[in-house]
């Protein structure tokens, strides 16, 4: 088999750089997987392991400090026969360590190697995320006061199935690389060596010693049986074989006559939990079942079940361009929150616009007239008001009539949802006008 | 008539399908979250890749990974998102990776207002990346423009082999709206150009006339690099500065001599009006109706809404200002895109309505403008 290092190109590691060693070592890997350059991709980022890809006949993306492995996880998404191999370093390693954490969570078929030299080399040998604090480097006393990263364990406990930690001396390293390739799930190598252009200036550390500390530490020997389970792609493609294809936009055919000619605006002032988007969405639909142009423009707060929720719908004949009501045909009052919140609107109301108003809603003063309605006495839940004040309009033929608010629950509802709505609408109560 | 409802976040979704869209990766963000839900719903059962990475930064990053790999990528967010883009955007932009990236705009700055609309970020669209070489931005006006423009910014991300922004606002990705999807135009799909099949192929050579380089995807038979350093032609990184000045100016003006071919617009032009009324995004559909109401009155005024707002096609407006002495310029931030109508147009006088709190700016507001004279 041929090397697969590109005779243009050979390593510039610093003389004595465990990083060349290590990259001679991934070509034996490669060979003795018998693969072919183009069924390889090899993504890197910043720093001395940035490198990398640029030495070997084969696919290449190197991208962003920290980041290779997100290339990484879109291209192997894409492309799941390649077999990926992201190169990283300790420095890359602290940057993009939730990177780490969801590919380790996700299991996604890729090899991250780190080349764990213990510092950032190339941009002066300042402190990474796996520098001893007593080392001496180019951050200072800055080193000294961080607990190093055990890059394994972390690997180990957000769910990489696969973590080996070891010598870039190691003799067997093109058999352990060749193995972690070919795990079918996301391999960790954590490779430890020598920076002889920063780290050894000032730190004594030799292959002996490296030999010594990993010793030391509980040994990992590549698959964590515990987190062994389904590859990410395999798991995905097996996922949305079950999906079912989404429906196209309902397309509703003019059927019906609005009540009143021209344009038609209405407002919903209620809040949160009461259902005010849906039934806003059901006014707009029951429109288009008379031909009419509609748009919904919702305001409500980032909080879920809290707070004011409001509806601005407008029904139009002719093309609406401004979406916003500034003289409403029709305020809904369905919750003091929703009416708060618009509270300098109604000073310019006129005599032509109607409030619906709910029992127990206090409305500001205004020339609007008033149809007062007490859903509560109707034992209607609150999450129906919004739903049943548009049986008012429709009951009352204000901007719809309730053959067009039946026919829009008809498109938005199914089953026992659409027969409890239709019963609602049908038994509503309009009040009073005042 | 048979008319559809939909919110523009869902007719982004939709268009992104149609124009060819296999993959989007998102993190979920107000106001642009049912972009995600609705392309998680619409991908997977065509057998297309929907993932939600871990942060901004990732999501961007799958969708690089998977355009180089040949696929049509989108990635969709609001403010807080874009600036967690923006490395990825200048890798993007000089590595010549196409992807859509849709902006719904929401009130800034920093997390700011997640549920008010804002046209806040169309400087830093243009202007977020590390370089400032030009970037595409278009900017819907309703829910018909969220689908037709998003299959304009597929067409455009592959042909030029760039970013395409969507300038969205919560305005328009949230506003349910009635379309009849029958009637909409849509463009024809174009895929990036591939390379010829016979090696040697260099990944960013390009012979003149042609400025963008022809594409292979990672994983093809043929061996692709792709980086985000200073590079020639063949991917690897350069210090040779002839080199990098060539590529600088190609990535300049590959974009900038192509303007005329994606100029969209709409003018509305009115013998005898002394006014141009000029907006773009939601704004726009205060300025129609302000347009609309003054020919109603005999009062008229022309108007221009600009959908394609960077690179400014300069020479589109010139030419349709021409015959007007004054314009009244509207958007929904503190003054951003009226710099550049100011540069074009410096012989003109310029009055500027803006509006930073949430509410749409309104009709009245702009007349009260138009009206002062």
């Amino acid at each position: 088999m041929n090397s697969f290092i590109n005779p243009k190109r050979p390593p510039v590691f610093c003389p004595g750089c465990t990083h060349e060693r290590i990259t001679h070592t991934l070509d034996q890997a490669f060979q003795d997987m018998h693969l072919a350059g183009h069924q390889i991709a090899i993504v890197s980022d910043i720093g001395c392991s940035g490198l990398f890809d640029t030495f070997f006949n084969t696919h290449a993306m190197h991208g962003l400090h920290g980041r290779a492995l997100t290339y990484a996880t879109g291209l192997k998404m894409a492309r799941p026969e390649l077999k990926v191999v992201v190169t990283m370093g300790d420095g890359g390693q602290g940057i993009g360590g939730a990177h780490l954490l969801a590919a380790c969570r996700r299991n996604l078929d890729l090899t991250l190697l780190i080349l764990n030299n213990f510092n950032f080399g190339m941009t002066g040998g300042q402190f990474s995320a796996t520098t001893p604090p007593e080392a001496q480097l180019g951050s200072g006393f800055l080193n000294a006061l961080e607990r190093p990263l055990d890059i394994c364990n972390v690997a180990r406990s957000a769910g990489a199935p696969y973590v080996r930690r070891c010598s870039g001396f190691l003799k067997n390293l093109a058999e352990e690389i060749r193995c972690a390739v070919e795990y079918d799930g996301f391999s960790v190598m954590d490779i430890w060596g020598i920076c002889p252009g920063r780290y050894t200036k000032k730190n004594r550390l030799s292959p002996k010693m490296i030999d010594e500390v990993l010793a030391k530490l509980p040994s990992l020997e590549g698959v964590v049986p515990e987190n062994v389970r389904p590859e990410y792609s395999h798991h995905y493609r097996s996922m949305i074989a079950e999906q079912k294809k989404v429906p196209d936009p309902a397309v509703i055919k003019a059927r019906f006559k609005a009540p009143q000619a021209g344009r038609q605006g209405v407002l919903l002032l209620g809040s949160a939990g009461q259902r005010i988007i849906t039934a806003g969405e059901l006014l707009c639909l029951a429109g288009l079942t008379a031909g009419l142009k509609t748009t919904q423009k919702n305001e409500y707060n980032i909080t879920v079940l809290r707070g004011p929720s409001i509806s601005e719908l407008i029904l139009s004949p002719v093309e609406i361009d401004f979406t916003g009501i500034d003289n409403p045909t029709v305020v809904v009052a369905l919750d003091q929150e929703g009416v708060d919140r618009r509270r300098n609107l109604f000073k310019h109301l006129g005599k032509d616009t109607l409030i619906i108003q709910i029992s127990g809603v206090t409305l500001p003063a205004s020339e609007a007239g008033i149809q007062r309605v007490d859903f509560k006495g109707q034992s209607i839940k609150r999450p129906d008001w919004a739903l049943a004040s548009l049986a008012v309009l429709a009951k009352l033929k204000k901007v719809i009539r309730t053959e067009m608010l039946e026919a829009a629950l008809k498109v938005r509802f199914k089953g026992e949802a659409l027969k409890a709505s239709l019963d609602l609408i049908d038994r509503i109560d309009v009040g009073e006008r005042l | 008539m048979a008319y559809s409802l939909l919110e523009g976040n869902e007719s982004i979704a939709r268009g992104a399908i149609a124009a060819g869209c296999r993959f989007f990766a998102g993190y979920p963000i107000t106001p642009a979250t049912t972009i995600y839900q609705n392309m998680l719903n619409l991908l997977p059962p065509l057998g297309g890749i929907c993932l939600q990475g871990e942060d901004e930064i990732a999501s961007i990053g799958f969708c690089l990974g998977a355009s180089m790999a040949g696929m049509k990528v989108m990635t969709a967010t609001s403010g807080p998102g874009i600036s967690l883009y923006s490395e990825n955007i200048s890798f993007a932009i000089g590595s010549e990776i196409p992807i859509v990236i849709v902006d719904v705009q929401r009130l800034g700055p920093s997390t700011g207002s997640a549920t008010r609309g804002a046209d806040g970020d169309i400087n830093f669209l243009r202007w977020g990346n590390s370089g400032g070489l030009p970037v595409i931005v278009l900017a819907p006006v309703d829910v018909r423009d969220c689908f037709t423009l998003t299959m304009h910014a597929f067409n455009l991300a592959e042909k030029f082999r760039c970013p395409v922004f969507i300038a969205s606002n919560k305005e328009i990705g949230m506003t349910r709206e009635s379309v009849d999807l029958q009637t909409l135009k849509t463009p024809r799909n174009i895929d990036r150009t591939p390379a010829p099949k016979d090696p040697p192929f260099v990944p960013f050579h390009v012979d003149p006339p042609q400025t963008v380089p022809d594409f292979l995807p990672i994983g093809h038979r043929i061996l692709v690099r792709q980086t985000s350093s200073t590079h020639g032609a063949d991917g690897y990184i350069t210090t040779d500065s002839e080199i990098i000045a060539r590529n600088q100016l190609r990535l300049e003006k590959k974009l900038l001599s192509a303007i005329d071919q994606f100029s969209f617009h709409e003018a509305c032009l009115v013998d005898g009006a002394d006014t141009l009324l000029i907006s773009y995004g939601v704004s726009a559909r205060a300025a129609r109706a302000v347009f609309n109401d003054r020919k109603r009155q005999g009062k008229p005024i022309a108007l221009l809404v600009i959908k394609t707002l960077w690179p400014v096609p300069e020479q589109l407006i010139r030419q349709i200002a021409r015959a007007v002495k004054r314009i009244v310029m509207v958007e929904m931030n503190m003054g951003q895109y009226v710099r550049e109508i100011e540069r074009i147009l410096p012989d003109k006088q310029i009055d500027f309505l803006g509006q930073m709190d949430g509410r749409l700016i309104t009709p009245a507001q702009i007349t009260r403008v138009i009206d002062r004279e």
